[in-house]
């Protein structure tokens, strides 16, 4: 749980990549806003979950926080020191303490080293190397402690299930022994039978390490399960923060509560008496925000006065918990049920970023159908 | 009430030279009525697309064996010529697939997308195919229908592009609609609109849809009958309260406990299910699952359980979670 001082301080954090043309792209003809003012701290030995849809930026937040994209502005504290101002040594040192899981457990592990070079590796290049009698015991140590026989050091990736493949992830970020994981996506590529023993499994090696975790998921089931706090995002910027439970029972922002009510959940008797707002559109472009409160053209709750040109900053509204925070004007009225939804036109948004490669497919459709 | 589609025995093996076969579904049955939603439900490899593209017609010619049969108004479609079997894709069944995007044709713009289908089944032409593709657009949801028929599948959202597809699907009243993880590549708030949508749609036009995913939740909610698939096989099928309320086969029951659930309290530890489908046991001489179920006995590793209905739901198993557990 979460004690005075924060490991991890981020503030105003905003990346904003440009958006090149031209023939040799030295046109800069826009930007993406993938996170766009971000301000949120960790506690040490706490789970924060960043939830959200596709593009809303929650993979560049985290890797902004470990220094493996650029920011555009905003400062990232952890521990005391501004990460952000680190350069050279001091950052690779600094590297150490904080590790990254990824999603695709595959493509993130080099299919031609072992498992047991895959460990060794990060503990050389950081100087925690004590010789081979103490590494093969620490080595030892870390398969076991990730659930997987000692005999799993010297065979490679692809003999593993995407479980254990995850499991050989989790154990090359513990091997420098850091203090925060970023995990991106821990579980979203695995089989639903094999999810519960990876979350199981990092909930338990938090306990007995006393690890910091940010957990990034769009699946705001698995985010609220392993989660202390919940952020959620929406177009590059936190629009609720709270307690997961707190989250759950009292959700704050006309996005939260369609996020909310559109995750499925397995009990018919709650499927079938279930409240849902349904949000109509898209998501629009993280290239084009729109102005005023970026959730403004598929909120249900939208007036005619702020929300259009006005961007609400997260705050705790009267009556909620310290820590509960929401950005909306009207998060009050909404509360209190003075506000009700109201139909919402849809806008057509053309995916301006969608790559223009066109996959080769066999069967499409339309050939399937108009023979 | 007599049956759309009877599945029975369907069994598809992949052959390759100088290998064992894989045998990619296994012995699978079951039944939709006219109107009903019937769910295929299980892990990533257990047989769903293939058992959908089986009943399609639509695997390929070589190295695949297919046997049993897939009858629709008493003709076994497994047994149609090609030509025959196109004449009924789209009118008769169609489909739904996960991935928009390669699913449509990336170079034809989607309004000439829908009128292709229109006049090969319907018979439309020019302006006319072209009014109903745009009423099609409108009914699935796409905003401003007649600027979208001049749009190339790139050009829409992914939650779009597979109202697109849907609008095909549907182009030709088919009786019967496969949806094949439909709305796995979207984020929850589209899904939940394609779900509305789709259910919405078939409530309107009567036609059954059989809806394949990985996700408990999607079939909780849709699904009248409920089919969960292991290993190529169907282990268990109920109505879906019955299922949820009371699920009997281990593989169901772990699967339900071991899900992180939105509204249960955070933090405690998921009874999760050990090992992976790498463990299975071959089917032939036992049941797939023992390595992975807490309640194998002696007979699992020895004996295939086969499948037993009693009281409307279906088990295949040798020690069945007791119907008064929960
Ligand atoms: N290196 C980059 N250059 C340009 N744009 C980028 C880059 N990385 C990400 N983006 C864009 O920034 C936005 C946010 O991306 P990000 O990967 O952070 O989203 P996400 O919330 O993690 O989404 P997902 O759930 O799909 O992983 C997206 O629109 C993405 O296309
Ligand atoms: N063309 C093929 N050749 C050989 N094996 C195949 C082929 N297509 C599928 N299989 C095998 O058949 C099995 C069932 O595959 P299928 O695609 O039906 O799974 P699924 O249940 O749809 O899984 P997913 O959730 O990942 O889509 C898998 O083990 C797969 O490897
Ligand atoms: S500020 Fe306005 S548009 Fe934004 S969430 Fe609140 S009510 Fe909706
Ligand atoms: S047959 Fe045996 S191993 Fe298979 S699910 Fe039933 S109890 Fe478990
Ligand atoms: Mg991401
Ligand atoms: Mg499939």
């Amino acid at each position: 749980m979460e004690t005075s001082e924060p490991l991890l301080d981020v503030r105003d954090l905003a990346v904003h990549f440009p958006i090149k043309r031209g023939l040799v792209l030295d046109r800069t003809v826009g930007h993406v806003y993938a996170v766009d003012g971000v301000s949120l701290h960790i506690g040490r030995g706490e789970t924060y979950g960043l939830v959200g849809e596709s593009g809303c930026g929650k993979s560049t937040l985290g890797r902004a926080i470990l220094r493996l994209v650029d920011l555009t502005t905003g400062q990232v504290t952890f521990d005391g020191v501004d990460v952000a101002q680190l350069k050279g040594e001091q950052l690779r040192t600094m590297r150490r303490r904080f590790q990254m899981v990824f999603q695709d457990p595959m493509s993130s592990l080099d299919p031609r080293q072992s498992v047991e070079s895959l460990l060794t590796e990060g503990m050389k290049a950081h100087g925690l190397s004590r010789g081979p009698a103490a590494d093969g015991a620490r080595l030892r140590e870390l398969v076991d402690s990730v659930g997987l026989p000692a005999g799993a050091l010297r065979r490679y990736p692809h003999e593993f299930s995407g479980g254990q493949r995850q499991r050989i992830g989790i154990a090359r970020a513990l091997s420098v022994e850091p203090d925060l994981i970023v995990a991106d996506e821990p579980v979203s590529a695995l089989d639903v039978s094999v999810q519960a023993q990876v979350l199981n499994l990092l909930g338990r090696l938090q306990s007995e390490l006393g690890l910091t975790y940010l957990v990034i998921a769009h699946d705001l089931a698995v985010v609220r399960h392993v989660s202390d706090r919940v952020g959620v995002m929406y177009l590059g910027g936190l629009v609720e923060e709270a307690p997961s439970q707190e989250l759950y029972d009292d959700p704050q922002h006309p996005y939260t509560r369609a996020l909310l009510s559109a995750v499925p959940v397995p009990d018919p008797e709650l499927e079938d008496h279930r409240e849902r707002i349904l949000l109509t559109g898209d998501l629009p472009s993280p290239a084009a925000p729109p102005a005023g409160c970026r959730f403004h053209t598929r909120c249900p709750w939208r007036q005619p006065t702020r929300c259009d040109d006005e961007r609400p900053a997260l705050r705790v509204i009267a009556g909620a918990p310290a820590g509960h925070r929401v950005a909306c004007h009207f998060a009050e009225d909404i509360r209190s049920g003075r506000l009700q939804p109201h139909r919402v036109d849809v806008e057509a948004v053309d995916d301006v970023l969608a790559p223009g490669a066109v996959p080769d497919l066999p069967g499409s459709v339309t050939e399937i159908l108009g023979r | 009430m007599t049956a759309l589609l009877e599945v029975r025995d369907l069994q598809v093996a992949f052959t390759r030279r100088r290998e064992p076969d894989t045998v990619a579904v296994d012995g699978v049955s079951f039944d939709v009525a006219p109107g009903q939603v019937v769910g295929l439900v299980g892990e990533s490899g257990c047989g769903k697309s293939v058992t959908s593209l089986a009943i399609m017609r639509l695997l390929p010619a070589r190295g695949v064996r297919v046997s049993g049969s897939v009858r629709m108004d008493g003709t076994d479609l497994l047994t149609l010529s090609g030509s025959e079997m196109r004449a009924r894709r789209g009118r008769d069944l169609s489909m739904v697939f996960q991935d928009p995007l390669s699913s449509l044709n990336p170079v034809i713009p989607i309004g000439l997308q829908v009128t292709e289908v229109l006049r090969r089944h319907r018979g439309m032409a020019g302006d006319k195919a072209r009014q109903a593709a745009a009423e099609l657009l409108e009914r699935v949801g796409i905003p401003d229908p007649r600027r979208r028929l001049d749009s190339y599948p790139h050009q829409l959202s992914g939650g779009m592009r597979q109202r697109a597809l849907i609008a095909i699907a549907l182009a030709c009243q088919p009786r019967l609609l496969i949806a094949d993880e439909p709305t796995t590549a979207l984020d929850v708030t589209i899904q939940a609109q394609i779900l509305g949508l789709l259910s919405e749609l078939v409530r309107e036009t009567g036609a059954a849809l059989i809806m394949i995913t990985h996700d408990l939740g999607v079939v909780a909610g849709l699904c009248e009958a409920v089919n969960v698939l292991y290993g190529g096989r169907i282990v268990e099928r109920a109505q879906r309260h019955r299922l949820f309320a009371t699920p009997r086969h281990p593989y169901t029951h772990g699967l339900l406990r071991s899900i992180p659930r939105l509204d249960a309290p955070p933090g405690e530890e998921l009874e999760a299910i050990r090992g992976s489908v790498v463990d299975n046991l071959p089917w032939a001489h036992a049941c797939a699952f023992a390595p992975r179920c807490p309640r194998a006995i002696e007979t699992c590793t020895e004996v295939t359980p086969v499948a037993e209905t009693s009281g409307g739901r279906l088990l295949r198993c040798h020690n069945p979670v007791p119907a008064n557990a929960e």
